[in-house]
This record gives structure tokens, sequence and C-alpha cells, in this order.
């Protein structure tokens, strides 16, 4: 039975027909919290620190995010439930506690949750103590998704990150004593003059905390951020591609051996710990971004929220929708996505998914080595893994 | 006694040239001579009246000339002088040369604060060699940091006169024009010639136009011409009807006839110049004259380059905008070449290095063409042992067996430079294989330097790099002098054992490892790792010379990709899809488009371009 979405917002019109969603879709809730203590030189995500920010609070921040809950339980009436919600950053753990068991107990009043519902918040190590774990698993958060990023010092200091090597370890433990059955670390490999043998420690100290979830990203210089300008002035080495590979491929051994496997190209967990909430991006599911910048997918539509937090703050206020602009994915954009997003999963894409000219692709990448196709599907090989985007344009053609 | 066209005594009047270097002042003397004699109003003026393309306004240069007819009355008496534009390049030098044929006098002009140049001087020679009356005469007076008695002196030196005898002008706020006018009529002599002889009348321009055709200009050296007569080429033996016969003044004004010693254009219908070549003779079909006049030569290309459109699907808006410009450029020639690594495209032909530059950069400003070109090159004989003999324009055609010699065009150089620079200036010839023919003092601080060397090694970037050493105080002229035996050897450039076409070149042997090495490290930068390793190789033969190696592609992003970063991702995908269709593949190598270009201009271009 089609669903169908109250196109409604005061913002960009989105033609209703776009709106109306797929059986079988799951939706879930992103919610961006756009605040984190200092700014790290890699990152250019939507966060802002208090300086940026002066004259404006978290609660003024989770007052405006209440109030797009409620929009979002106006528009969306279809009375589904959320299959996952997921409290990103920047860092949600700078909010109060009761701030976000606040915001979780509006999202399961206004949607409810499904049974099983996986709860994500991301935190900073440096953020989170035995007291706060505690509140936070009273709330209903399920799932915690820490930065750890690096077990090296120096590493950690060329990221900015002002947590000690030790302290995203002695969280999961707190997590996992406290009662979090699902932990997940983040890890970052490529920074600027870190070795093999840092990169190894990295792996070797998040498995100390015997995590049930590990995700491992290259870090990518984004253009305009400080660290992009220190390589361009020589002030850090530039990245080495080739060193990166080894590091993906010590990863993927380190973490199988470990009894986390991969299901995800970044991804890592142990069997039923994948996480949900992601999966559902990646499955072109429904979701509904909560925040500033934040992206939703609902039906044929995607459309992203204004990125200021005041600005957001303000439009919500006077009664308007916080949406920035919209996309209407047609047909060949869709199956684009399905593809490309496909492909990076352990469960690859469905043969039936794939045309007749994207199949003849095939042979040449099996031949490779960068794929192979089994019951029903093309999946791609550790080398293919590397290599996901190259097969993905060679599929698409 | 009349001055109306076609019936003008002969003893009236003038025809005379301005010689000069780009920037001293030529196209402001012209301008101020057309509103002395009053042919131009002062509103209808525009800098520079006779330079009728932009590029010839924006770089300050004279590509087609034109004759102007004015009147200028000294004492009781008019006269007519024919102003004949020439050519301001090295290039050009064949139709300067015929533009002179048709004067009798010529103003020699110098920048005084710069004194003459080697362009200058060549054309200075060769009106001496066409015996005309020179007046020399020093422009930009008016300048704070100009020096006309030391240039004045210079100049005396050169052409054997009188330093008081170097009229001062300044073209810019027009002191001294009208004496120089004045001089023009009383020191250059009349036109003398067979009034009553059979027609010869010689070309010594012609342009083509949208609305007219072809307009050919023509110094009238014996008998007549006439609307309605029926006119032979002398060369090609074509004959035309004069449909419209006329002067510029300057906007063109018909009249019935040219006679003798007077200087016009006739329009016959032809569409293309190569009908009505540069130094052709006309005459008159029914009577015509038993010999032409001296000096004719098919115009002959020295340069040669590939051009390739960069969007394959432009190949016939290429042949279109060639053959369009070919209507008004009898010296450019082109015919269709196909590259394994570039496509379809056109080798052409041109006179030298500013006529290539100039025709590239009309394809590409007024055409809009985005174009790829290779290396220039030259024309090699090739001999080989058993006695047949190639002509090799394109590093591709170089022949496989067995050689027995190869001879390459060579040039007389002429570098007028400061003393100082004396040393650059040799050791860069020397690098180039030249070989130094003499060297003269102009003045106490400034020489003139001969050489010969091979048209090869100074078509790509010579001139910059004269210029460079000189810090842009050289000036070059250049004139073909034969050819010589030399050691030249292909290097061809391999891509996973695939030569790439575009990249072969003809080099000196000595210079072949040098090439290699720094094609082959240039490509390594330029083209992107791919699936697999991709050996970069320079070869003469089947002998390696140099060699890199692009190293295979390991990994490509491994970012997150959650949520938000799902249309970026999807758009940077379409990006790469796009890229993809505009890369050439060589065997099973991908080469960006930018590749290409990048690795076919020299560092200092590539400068000059930002």
């Amino acid at each position: 039975m089609p669903l169908t979405l109250r196109a409604d917002a005061a913002d960009t019109p989105i033609e209703p027909g776009a709106l109306v969603t797929v059986p079988g879709r799951t939706l879930s809730c992103y919610v961006h919290v756009p605040f984190c203590a200092t700014r790290c030189g890699y990152c250019d995500f939507n966060t802002y620190t208090p300086s940026q920010l002066t004259g404006m609070t978290t609660r003024d921040y989770v007052q405006a995010a209440h109030r797009e809950i409620e929009r979002a339980r106006h528009e969306l009436d279809d009375g589904r439930p959320l299959a996952t919600v997921f409290f990103g950053g920047g860092t949600p753990t700078m909010a109060a506690d009761d701030e976000l068991a606040g915001l979780l107990d509006h999202l399961r009043q206004a949607f409810g949750l499904a049974p099983g519902a996986e709860i994500t918040t991301e935190a900073n190590p440096e953020t989170l103590d035995e007291q706060r774990l505690d509140r936070l698993l009273d709330a209903g958060f399920n799932r915690l998704s820490l930065g750890m990023q690096s077990g090296d010092e120096q590493v950690l200091a060329t990221l900015e990150r002002h947590h000690t090597p030790g302290r995203a370890v002695q969280v999961a433990r707190w997590a996992h004593r406290a009662g979090f059955d699902n932990v997940s670390l983040d890890l970052i490999y490529g920074a600027p003059g870190e070795t093999m043998d840092q990169w190894r420690v990295s792996l070797e100290t998040a498995l100390e905390a015997d995590p049930e979830h590990v995700s491992a990203y290259s870090l990518i210089v984004e253009d305009g951020t400080a660290m992009a300008r220190h390589i361009a002035h020589g002030r850090l080495p530039e990245p080495d591609e080739d060193l990166e590979a080894d590091k993906y491929l010590l990863a993927e051994e380190r973490l199988g051996a470990a009894g986390l496997a991969n299901y995800e190209i970044s991804n890592w967990s142990r069997p039923g710990r994948e996480a949900a909430h992601n999966m559902a991006y990646w499955r072109s599911d429904d979701w509904w971004g909560i925040g500033p910048g934040a992206y939703s997918h609902v039906g044929a539509a995607r459309w992203w929220n204004v990125r200021h937090p005041r600005r957001y703050a303000a439009m919500l206020a006077a009664g308007t929708g916080p949406r920035a602009g919209h996309e209407i994915l047609d047909e060949a954009t869709s199956h684009e996505e399905v593809v490309m997003l496909g492909l990076r999963l352990r469960d690859g894409v469905r043969m039936t998914e794939l045309t007749r000219a994207e199949r003849s692709a095939l042979p040449g990448l099996a031949g490779r080595g960068l794929v192979e196709v089994r019951e029903g599907a093309v999946r791609l090989t550790l080398a293919g893994r590397l290599l996901g985007d190259a097969v993905t344009l060679e599929i698409l053609g | 006694m009349t001055v109306q066209p076609g019936a003008t005594d002969p003893a009236v009047i003038r025809n005379f040239s301005i010689i000069a270097h780009i920037d001293h002042g030529k196209s402001t003397l012209a301008d101020r001579m057309l509103q002395l004699t009053g042919i131009v109003e002062e509103r209808e003026m525009r800098a520079q009246y006779l330079d009728k393309m932009d590029i010839e306004r924006e770089r300050g240069i004279t590509i087609k000339s034109q004759a102007v007819r004015m009147p200028w009355t000294v004492g009781d008496q008019e006269f007519v002088l024919n102003m004949i534009d020439t050519p301001g390049h090295v290039d050009f030098t064949y139709e300067v040369s015929r533009s002179l044929e048709a004067c009798e006098g010529a103003v020699l002009l110098v920048d005084a604060a710069q004194g003459i140049e080697a362009q200058t001087l060549a054309n200075l020679y060769l009106a001496l060699e066409a015996d005309l009356t020179i007046i020399p005469v020093l422009n930009k007076i008016d300048l704070p940091g100009a020096q006309p008695d030391k240039f004045a002196d210079e100049i005396a030196g050169i052409i054997g006169c009188d330093p008081s005898d170097v009229l001062r002008v300044s073209a810019k706020t027009g002191e001294g024009v009208p004496e120089l006018l004045t001089a023009i009529v009383e020191q250059v002599p009349a036109p003398t010639g067979d009034a009553d002889g059979r027609a010869r009348a010689l070309i010594f321009d012609s342009v083509y136009d949208i609305y007219r055709g072809v307009v050919t200009y023509v110094r009238v050296v014996d008998g007549r011409l006439s609307h309605r007569d029926r006119i032979r080429m002398m060369s090609t033996g074509a004959t035309h009807e004069v449909l419209e016969i006329g002067v510029h003044s300057p906007e063109p004004a018909t009249c019935q006839a040219l006679s003798v010693g007077e200087v016009g254009y006739l329009i016959t219908g032809v569409k293309d110049v190569r009908q009505s070549r540069v130094g052709d003779t006309v005459t008159l079909a029914t009577s015509p004259a038993g010999e032409p006049l001296a000096g004719y030569k098919d115009p002959k290309p020295m340069v040669f380059a590939g051009l390739y459109p960069i969007e394959a699907g432009d190949f016939p808006e290429l042949r279109e905008a060639l053959e369009k410009l070919q209507l008004n450029d009898a010296s450019l020639t082109f015919e269709p070449e196909t590259s394994g690594a570039l496509g379809l495209g056109f080798r052409a032909g041109f006179l030298g290095l500013l006529h290539m530059e100039i025709i590239q950069e009309r394809l590409e400003r007024e055409f809009g063409l985005d174009l790829i070109s290779t290396a220039p090159s030259v024309n090699y004989r090739v001999v080989m042992e058993d006695g047949s003999e190639h002509w090799v324009q394109n590093p591709s055609e170089f022949p496989d067996g067995r050689i027995e010699a190869v001879y390459e065009p060579v040039v007389r150089a002429t570098i007028l430079c400061p003393a100082e620079f004396i040393g650059p200036v040799m050791e860069l010839c020397q690098s180039r294989r030249g070989t130094q023919l003499g060297m003269d003092y102009l003045s106490e601080d400034r020489v003139e330097m001969r050489y010969e060397l091979p048209l090869g090694e100074i078509v790509f970037d010579f001139f910059d790099a004269l210029k460079s050493r000189t810090r842009g105080y050289a000036s070059l002229d250049y004139e073909p002098g034969g050819e010589q035996r030399a050691d030249m050897v292909k290097v061809d450039i391999l891509l996973s054992g695939e030569p790439v076409d575009a990249f072969s070149a003809i080099v000196h042997r000595d210079k072949a490892f040098s090439y290699g090495v720094e094609m082959t490290n240039k490509l390594r930068k330029l083209i992107p790792r791919q699936q697999f390793e991709v050996p970069v190789q320079a070869a003469i033969g089947a002998r390696v010379i140099a060699r890199e190696t692009i190293r295979a592609v390991r990994k490509d992003v491994l970012a997150k990709c959650y949520g938000g970063d799902i249309t970026r991702k999807r758009k940077l995908l379409e990006k790469q899809k796009q890229g993809k269709k505009r890369m050439k593949t060589v065997g099973h190598v991908e080469v960006p488009q930018e590749a290409f270009v990048a690795a076919l201009t020299s560092a200092d271009t590539a400068e000059k371009k930002r």
C-alpha cells in the first residue's frame, strides 16, 4: 500500500507524487547535533564550536529540533514506527543527557519505535563517564558509536583530537559494563605521517575493548579544511594512497581475525551487529533527518535542511520548514544509487537489478578479480572493495 | 595636372611604405597622416584605423596590409601619396618584399627610446635591395626616455646618411608629421613606367571580404587597367573580368581605371585569395604582356603542426574554420590527418611561428574551437639507402627503413640586442646547434649577431628563450637559408608498449635522450594511475632510451558514505562518467585530454597563456 507524505512544508515545494513511498521500506530517523567542543583540522562536517555560535545554546537547538519533529509528525502521518534512530554530529553528547532523552522521547511519542529498534548515539570518548552512560541507557539508547579515531597519541594530535589513546577503550568497557551490548568504535587511517605500525597499534587497541562493531575510514583531506591548508603549505605530508591501501588490508586481516566481518566497504561487525541505521541508507529505505544540514529521503524525494543552526532555529521558530533544497530521484537516478550503494555491501547487488548492458561488464571485472557473481548477486571481492568506485563506474558505464 | 584616379600624372604620385618594428608607432603615424591629409575626420578617427582585425589591434601588429591614397599639397601643386602598409612580422618577409616592390620610397620609422630592431633592419635591407629611397624618422620624441641623438647616429651609421637627415616626429602629438609628408613628396621619386606599354600590375596584397569577394591590391607598373577589362593572372593564366576598380581613401571609392604608377584595388568576383596571389602580375587578356614582373614566388609553408578538436564532434567546424581562414590567407595549408591518440584533425602548414600562433588563436577566438596542437615540426628531406626520397612534415611519416641521410631546413637569423647580452645569446644559439656567421656593433652598446640555425630548433620556444635571456631586449628576424644534413632521429613515446603518435618527435640525436626523459617524466605525472601498471617509454626505433612507470592504482575513495553523502557521491560518479567519455584510450591506457594538452605545451607557453 503506497503511503503519502504530506507536502505542506513552507520551503521548496515537492510535488506530492514524489513523496509516495515504496511498500516494504522501513522508516528511520537521524538527529543531527551540530556542536563540537573544538574543531578538528580534518573535519568538514556541519558542526560549530561554542565561540562560533555565541548566544546560541544546545537548549536553543533542542527546542528547534523539537519543532522539526513536530512538523515531521504532521507531514509524515503514515503510521510507520521508527526502525532505527541515530543521533550524530557534531558531538551529540555536547547536549545534556536530559536534552537527548527529551528528543528521543518526543520521537517515540510522535512515531513509535519498532520492536528491537536500534537507537544509537555518537559520542566522543572525552565527553562520557560511567554516570552519563547509565543515563543514556536509561533514556533508551542501546547502541554507542565512539569516535576513537586512533590509538596513537601522535596521530590523535595530528587529527587534533583531545582524548588519550586509552580513553575510548575505557569508555567502551564502561559501556559494556553499564549494559550496552552494541558498541562501535570509529577509526581513521591515513592521517598525515601515520605509519603502518601506528595503524596496527590503533587496531589492536580498539580490539582490546572487544567492540561489536568497527568503522574504519581512510582520511579524506577535504578542500577548505585546516588540514588541506597545512598540506598545501608543506606543513603536513601528502596522503600516501598505496600506504592507505595496505592499511585497509591490515584492517581486514586484524578485524577479521578478531571475529568482526566486513559487511560494508568501511564497516565490520560481529554477526547480527551490523549497523541497522546505516543499512537503511545503503538500502535506500526512508529516513527523516532532523537538525541543521540534515538529509532526508522519503519515496522519490531527497531533501536537505539549511546548514546554519541559527537559521535553522529561526525558520522553525517562525513556523516554516527548514528545508534548503531537494531533488527528485527519477528511475535512472534511483537505479544508479541502488547499484552504487549496493556494491558497497557484503550482500552486493541482485543480478536482476542490473540491465543487460551493466551485466556485460561483469565478466571482465570478474576476470580481473574485482567482483564475483554467486547466488544471484554481484559482490565486490577484497581487491574490488579497494577499487569500488572504479567497479561502480565500469558497471554503470 | 589632374589628380583623378585613372588619369593621374605619374609626376605627382609618390608611393611609399612605412618600415617599423611592432610598437614603434607605425599605426599611430598612419592615423596621423590620414587626419592631416584630411581624408579622415577627427570624429571618425579610431585608433589604428587601418588595422582591421581585433587580434592585430590587440597585439599592435599588422597582419594584412592595405593601401591608402592621400592628397598633400606642396607649394601650389597637389600630390597623390599612396601609403602601402606592410605586414609587420618576420613570417611575412615575402609579402613585405612585394609591398616594398610596389613603392619608390620607404619611411624608416624607429622608436627614439629603443632604437632599430632586427626585423626593421631586415625590412630595411629588403627596401635597399628594391632600390627604394629611405626617409629615416625617429618617432616618440615626446617620450621622457627618448634618446634621439643616440639613435639618429645609429640610423645614420646603418643607412649611410648624416644624423641631421633623420627626421624627428611624434606620431602621437602630430609634431613633425607635416614636415615628413612634405619630405616624402620632395625625396621619393615619382613612379616611372611605360604608360603606353602592355599593362602590367603587381599584386602586393589580396584580401577576402565576405561582401565583395577577393579584393586585390595592385600597383600599375605599365599601361592601365580599366573597369570591365578582361585581365589575366600571369602565374596561373586564369582570366577574370574587372567588376570593380578603385582606390581606398581610406574608404573604397570606385573609378574607371588605374593608370601607370597608380595604386588601387580591383575586384573580379573570385572567392579565394589563392586565385589572386601576392607577387603575381596582372595583365590584359586581350593584349597580354610578354614577361611578368620579376620576383613571384609560391607561398611555401615552413612550419607544420597537427590541429585537433578537443571535442571529436567539432571536426567539421574545424574544417570549415580553416577553409574560411584560407580564403584570406594563401600561405595557410592544411590536409586531414588521423592520429591514433587525438582522432581526426588537420596537419596545417604555416609560414612561421607567429603565423601559426595567429591562426591557432583565431581558430579559438573567432570560431570558438577548443584545440590541441601537436608540437610544431618542419619539413625534413629523408634520403634512403635505396636512393628514394621522402619529405617528412609529420613525425609519424618518418620512414622506418635504412636511412642514408636526413636534411633539415636552416634559416639565417639576425638577432639585435644590447651588447651586455652577447654571452647569453651566443650560448642559446649554440645550444640550438647554431653557427655564427658574423657580428657587428650597430652602436657602442648594440650588436647585430648573425647565425645559421636549424629551423626545427627555433620553432618551439626559441623566441621565448631569447626574450627571457635578454630581459626582452633582443629582437629576431630570420629568412630561409636552405638545408643541411643532420643526424635526426625519430623519438617515439610508448604507453604500455603502444606508441602514441601525438608525442613522437624528430629531434637531433644529441637531444633525443633529454627529450625522452622530459616527455616520459611529464607523462608519468600527467596520466592518472590506472588499474594496472603502465610503463612510459621513449624509444628510437626498438631501442628504449628512457623509461618511467605509472604504478597501478591501489585504491579509490574509502570514505564513509552515509545519508548526507549519497547525493554528493552520486554527483561525483556522474562527473567521473563524463570525464571518462573525454578520455582517449591508447592501447588500454585512458589518457585525459588535459594530459595531451599539458604534455604538448611547453612550460614557457603555458606561463605565457596565463
